[in-house]
């Protein structure tokens, strides 16, 4: 049944790629939102549940991460399914390291079958760092040759092989993840590119703290034509703490945190005593979404800018005040 | 406690340039060190081989001094430090074999150093006494097969080439040692 | 060349318990020139052994030899006149090795005393790095002259990934150089850059250990048969 809705959308709506929420409101040229949920190391449907009522209203589309930083969670399709009845769209998130192009794509299927139509292709965060370090990775395909299959699958109704898929193929809009500012710096607009080419229709970018570098990467990636067939999604993401701050500055590759914002960090919490710890925390996150909300300002004004993707690391209580404060709510209704 | 009092054996491997002299010197100048040391030369510590470490515990020594020349005073410029790292290796290996890694040590004096090499041979003989002998049981060496002389005479004329020993052994009575 | 490292002693003293004489094999070829299972190395690790399974109470009298390629019958055959003295032989060839005296002696038990890493070069003195995996189809041509099959973590064939640190190391292990930092740096220097911004598409794995022990087979090289009318 699912399956025929799909086919329908496509036929009559034969401008858009597979007409999620997230796609339309792209489409209508409108300031995008979305945010991240990371499903839990259980089966509990509660936590899905608690977190989706945290973005429902709040961002077009919400990303569930697929076993993020290599640690094993529900699965992103399994999740995805929850959000979807409980009324969020879901962008879902498929990495290499854990399947084969055989697995990739009867995932894709019966993903596409539930309804699920955003998919963000990731090479995947290595093994190493996660809590099964001894698992033997795939990579099968890469995140360039996964979007490229999704495309052919959903453009060519044919599988990787070549073969064809009987009845059509699935309606997908299909996503690429970004880091503007790994090294080698210079070659990042072309990556960005690349990935336009292998068939991407939108890109999310890693958390951007350095706005003056994104904006040197966003100045090429327009130059080189990239925002011409795909939409950038840039990056937010709210600071807990300077320490946080530090850390991301100090682990994450490529991530510049300006000094100006770890000081502003540190000075939310001076003058509160050190034993106050609840307050301390309450002053240091209510200048972490200040910062945030600033930041989204910014980004609103850079050219190529499509729209934001706000990670708030289990804080997904945030999202509310950013995206409110943001001057982002109510989100808009694109009806098909 | 046994009648006798344990008397390790130890063997030194001594760097012609720096701490053979040494030894030398403490003899004739009459610093005493102890008598179950055994001096054996070499060109420099930086022909210490991994195996004759070994191969000396494995015959029966309790320990293994090697003996070279001071920091940045090698005679070929970094034989020394070469032998610092195989001393590290194989005192780690001793430990995963059971043996404790202070059986062997480097230690680095100059040609003048008499004295110093006296004290330091002596407070290794300390150390090694206060860790007893090591317990191996003295067995016979295994042997080297000889490989099939027909077929691999051709193909392994190299590998065949027995490995010319080239340490010698010094009686220390030769080089004035003296102690009673 | 395949380069290896030992196992702990720890592991071997185990495989060697309840042995009672051991014929310690090594190899000159690749095991040699790497430092793991050469002539030296044969001593050292069986003067080691030596005494560590006679600290332990069990000693085991372990005999030497080495051979100029463990791989090849030709070299290890004239070992079965001695086997029955021994309980088994313990290699210190690479995985190649170690099966090809299990082939040649069906009768005598092989064990392996080294871990077979990689087929890779020495980048400086005393470090090896992996530069090969044999997948069977090489695509050097594509990457200029950089294995991202080996020497990528992820195997990307259109990298790098995001997780490239200043400098071009890779996030997974900050002493190894990013794969594809170095080869866009490198096709850079060649100004043949633009050849990446090609979708290099999926990779045949077919030719890569997925499609089962491969073997070569040439026709060429074999023995001839003798055809009855050729007499």
């Amino acid at each position: 049944m699912t399956q025929q809705l799909a086919t329908e959308n496509k036929t009559t709506e034969s401008e858009l790629k597979a007409g999620s929420n997230l796609e339309r409101i792209l489409a209508a040229g409108q300031f995008a939102v979305t945010g991240e949920i990371g499903p839990p190391k259980n089966f509990d449907v509660e936590v899905i549940h608690r977190k989706v009522s945290l973005l429902k209203g709040y961002v077009d589309a919400a990303n569930i991460t697929d076993n993020q930083t290599g640690i094993v969670r529900m699965s992103s399709i399994g999740a995805g399914i929850l959000i979807i009845n409980q009324g969020l769209e879901p962008v879902i998130q498929l990495t290499c390291r854990d399947r084969n192009r055989l697995a990739m794509q009867s995932d894709i299927l019966g993903a596409a079958a539930h309804g699920i139509k955003n998919v963000l292709c990731l090479s995947g965060d290595h093994q190493s760092f996660g809590n099964h370090p001894g698992a033997k990775n795939v990579h099968d395909l890469d995140s360039m040759q996964l979007m490229r299959m999704l495309q052919e699958m959903r453009d060519k109704n044919q599988f990787q092989c070549g073969e064809e898929i009987a009845g059509g193929g699935p309606p997908l809009f299909i996503g690429a993840a970004a880091n503007p500012f790994a090294d080698p710096v210079e070659l990042r607009p072309l990556r960005l590119k690349k990935k336009a080419i292998a068939g991407a229709n939108f890109v999310q970018t890693q958390i951007i703290y350095d706005m003056d570098r994104f904006k040197q990467y966003m100045k090429k990636s327009v130059d080189l034509g990239v925002t011409e067939t795909v939409s950038v999604l840039a990056g937010v993401g709210p600071l807990k703490s300077a320490g946080m701050a530090r850390y991301m500055r100090d682990n994450v590759p490529g991530m510049t945190v300006p000094d100006e914002i770890i000081e502003r960090m540190e000075d939310a919490v001076q003058g509160i005593s050190s034993e106050d710890k609840k307050a301390r925390m309450a002053a240091s996150r209510a200048e972490g979404i200040r910062i945030c909300i600033e930041q989204i300002e910014q980004l609103k004004e850079v050219e190529g800018v499509a729209g934001i993707h706000i990670m708030a690391i289990e804080w997904e209580e945030a999202i509310k005040p950013i995206v409110t404060s943001a001057g982002l709510y109510p989100r808009p209704v694109c009806d098909s | 406690m046994p009648d006798t009092e344990f008397e390790p054996q130890i063997i030194a491997f001594c760097c012609m340039h720096c701490a053979y002299a040494a030894a030398d010197l403490a003899g004739s100048s009459r610093h005493e060190y102890p008598v179950s040391l055994k001096i054996v030369a070499l060109p420099c510590t930086g022909r210490t081989d991994m195996g004759h470490i070994l191969k000396t515990f494995e015959d029966g020594a309790d320990g293994v001094l090697v003996a070279g020349c001071l920091t940045g005073r090698c005679h070929y410029q970094s034989g020394n430090l070469y032998a610092k790292q195989r001393v590290e290796y194989v005192g780690d290996l001793l430990e995963q074999i059971g043996l404790q890694h202070e059986r062997l040590r480097m230690i680095n004096v100059s040609a003048g150093m008499g004295a110093r090499f006296a004290e330091l041979a002596s407070e290794f003989t300390e150390t090694i006494k206060l860790l007893g002998p090591t317990g191996l049981t003295k067995k016979p060496r295994s042997k080297e097969i000889p490989l099939a002389p027909e077929k691999s005479t051709k193909l392994m004329q190299s590998t065949l080439a027995k490995n010319e020993q080239i340490i010698h052994w010094v009686d220390p009575k030769s080089i004035g040692k003296s102690v009673a | 060349m395949i380069v290896a490292d030992q196992k702990p002693i720890e592991d071997i003293k185990q495989m060697l318990r309840g042995k009672r004489k051991v014929l310690a094999v090594g190899c000159g070829t690749c095991v040699a020139v790497c430092f793991a299972g050469g002539k030296r190395e044969v001593g050292l690790l069986c003067s080691a052994l030596r005494m560590a399974t006679d600290l332990a109470g069990e000693p085991v009298e372990i005999d030497e030899t080495v051979v100029q390629r463990e791989c090849e019958q030709e070299y290890i055959e004239h070992l079965g006149e001695r086997l029955d003295e021994y309980d088994a032989i313990l290699s210190l060839g690479c995985g190649v090795g170690v099966q090809s005296l299990a082939d040649s002696f069906p009768n005598t038990r092989v064990l392996p005393a080294l871990n077979t890493k990689f087929m890779g070069a020495p980048s400086g003195q005393g470090v090896w790095e992996e530069r090969c995996q044999g997948c069977g189809n090489c695509l050097l041509e594509y990457t200029g002259g950089i294995c991202p099959i080996s020497r990528c973590p992820k195997q990307l064939m259109n990298g790098p990934c995001g997780g490239t640190d200043q400098g071009g190391r890779c996030e997974v292990d900050p002493e190894i150089p990013c794969a594809w930092y170095n080869i866009w740096a490198r096709m850079d220097n060649l100004n043949i850059q633009d050849e990446l911004m090609e979708i290099h598409p999926p990779k045949d794995w077919s030719t890569s250990r997925d499609g089962g022990m491969r073997r070569i087979v040439r026709k060429d090289l074999q023995k001839p048969e003798l055809d009855e009318g050729d007499s």
